[in-house]
């Protein structure tokens, strides 16, 4: 087994979680996740559907860093109008980046404070609110600390499980908070009432570590194993095709 | 019917408190020479309904808003408007902040005279608390879903930009995506679109299939030609952004003296024509 980064166990595990997701829209915000999506692309996930981040879908997998090879294949037109419509049609898988989380995944990237005249004005609701009632969502937290993993975020843009509970069956039957990647680890909601549980810590963090940095409890059962390590084959992809300029030590690094 | 006007004469119908929706999205093809024209005139108390970018923040900036509705603000390669934010954080402005999808479902609403359209867009999340005027609905059908009722949002008067128009008001976009601009328009009592260029009528399926033509005379009460008139946003195919020019309009938020001397050198133009000679000329003195 080679070497590898914290940021290559990241982006493996942010592709990790479109497993099993097939022929639907897999949308991603930031370079670990835009990586990520793609990795999954070209090993498991080959029926994925990727946009040029304006309003094509592309055939062929393009890089997030270096020289992209010619002019992409261009499989579809999709502007916002049909961005919306595809997201409440459900066949969408969106990873966003979370400014706050709280321990059921009630999400904040829309400001900090009081929303009425914020301490720092942030992205606002964007599609947040859309996105999380309709179809699955990530999330994707560079910085795990107790500013982002919070016991009560200041505005809720994406529901978490205890909120969609509230909603009721029918309101929330296409509520899925799957997975929630940070730069220590990896959580799901598989806790008590679907409380954030750690699924795994990436290699070289402690269980301590990640939960000296959360400023809530975590679900944790018995021992927690290691963030699976990039192979060979996903650190190739990953060095020479996808992001030959090391964007992703930018966002975590080494 | 030739409804070729110019954009003091839009300007000179808009009045205090009024509620103006601003078609583009973020920093892309926004109707800037009509914002910059407002910009130019003693209008106060606005509404602004907008996926906003530079339209929102220029005009928060001026003193000009009084309440925004929005999804985002945002100048995209610069992802939070620094001036729009310095507005919120001061507490300047009243901020109705919607998920993006339930901006579009209020314009759709208004367009088609309908009270409210039902979504699932909000449930859930502070948008319904932050926005006390938005209620519930609760499906008449077997399934009984309670649902988010997002009202018409209504507008006095739309402005957008096009690449192409005729005279008589149909319009055509060149670049990747329509955005919202046709619902703004049948959102509006009035309406009206710059454009960089008024060509004859049979030239407009020369530029592009009629597919392109998103927008009919039905929904355009006047039209301005406005050459270069999304500066600084991105206007595909007819130019780029002008991101030397956005980052040091960013960078203003942060330096009073900066934005005094970026308000003289541009903001102060007496005309439109003036604003585009002085991008020109400072755009050669930096080269």
């Amino acid at each position: 087994m080679s070497a590898f980064t914290r940021a290559e166990v990241c982006t493996v595990a942010v592709a990790d979680a479109f497993r099993g997701d097939g022929e639907i829209l897999a949308s991603s915000f930031g370079t670990v996740p835009a990586i990520g999506a793609r990795l999954a692309r070209l090993t498991f996930e080959p029926d994925l559907l990727m946009t040029d981040g304006i309003a094509s879908l592309v055939a062929d997998v393009r890089p997030v860093s270096g020289d992209a090879p010619g002019e992409p294949v261009v499989e579809g037109w999709l502007p916002f109008r049909a961005v919306f419509d595809l997201l409440w049609n459900g066949r969408r898988h969106v990873v966003m980046i979370a400014s706050q989380i709280d321990r059921y995944g009630n999400h904040n990237f829309a400001c900090i404070g009081d929303h009425a005249r914020p301490k720092a004005q942030l992205l606002g609701m964007r599609g947040a609110p859309g996105n999380t009632i309709s179809h699955t969502t990530s999330y994707w937290i560079p910085n795990h600390s107790r500013k982002t993993f919070v016991e009560k975020v200041d505005v809720v843009s994406g529901v978490g499980y205890d909120r969609a509970a509230k909603l009721g069956k029918q309101t929330s039957r296409f509520h899925e908070v799957r997975f929630v990647i940070s730069n220590l680890g990896v959580f799901d909601f598989g806790g008590p009432d679907h409380a954030m549980r750690l699924v795994s810590v990436h290699p070289g963090v402690g269980v301590d570590e990640v939960v000296e940095n959360t400023g809530f409890a975590l679900a944790i059962e018995g021992d927690v194993p290691d963030t699976r390590a990039p192979s060979d084959e996903e650190l190739r992809i990953i060095r020479e095709t996808l992001d030959p300029a090391g964007a992703r030590d930018n966002e975590v690094p080494s | 019917m030739d409804k070729r006007t110019t954009a003091a004469a839009v300007v000179a119908e808009l009045r205090d408190g009024m509620t103006i929706g601003i078609g583009g999205w973020g920093s892309r093809r926004k109707p800037m020479a009509l914002v910059r024209e407002i910009l130019r005139s003693p209008l106060k108390d606005l509404t602004l309904v907008s996926y906003g970018g530079p339209d929102v923040g220029l005009l928060c900036k001026a003193g000009k808003v009084k309440t925004v509705v929005y999804g985002f603000v945002s100048l995209d390669s610069i992802p939070l408007e620094p001036h729009f934010r310095a507005a919120r954080q001061a507490g300047s402005i009243e901020a109705k902040e919607l998920d993006e999808g339930m901006l579009q479902w209020g314009l759709y609403a208004a367009a088609l005279r309908l009270p409210f359209l039902p979504t699932r867009a909000g449930l859930g999340t502070d948008v319904m608390t932050v926005n006390p005027h938005i209620a519930t609905v609760r499906s008449p059908y077997a399934d009984g879903e309670e649902l988010v009722a997002m009202p018409a949002i209504h507008l006095d008067v739309a402005l957008i930009h096009m690449n192409r128009a005729d005279v008589r008001g149909n319009g055509q976009f060149l670049g990747p995506d329509p955005y919202f601009d046709d619902l703004f328009c049948m959102a509006a009592t009035r309406r009206f679109m710059s454009c960089e260029k008024i060509v004859d009528t049979a030239d407009l399926t020369k530029a592009g299939s009629f597919h392109t033509l998103k927008i009919n005379r039905t929904m355009v009460d006047g039209v301005i030609e406005t050459p270069n008139g999304a500066h600084f946003t991105e206007c595909p195919p007819d130019y780029d952004r002008d991101e030397a020019f956005q980052k040091e309009y960013a960078a203003t938020a942060r330096d009073p003296a900066a934005w005094d001397a970026f308000a003289r050198r541009y903001l102060a133009c007496e005309s439109e024509e003036a604003y585009q000679e002085a991008v020109k000329r400072e755009a050669v003195r930096s080269r």
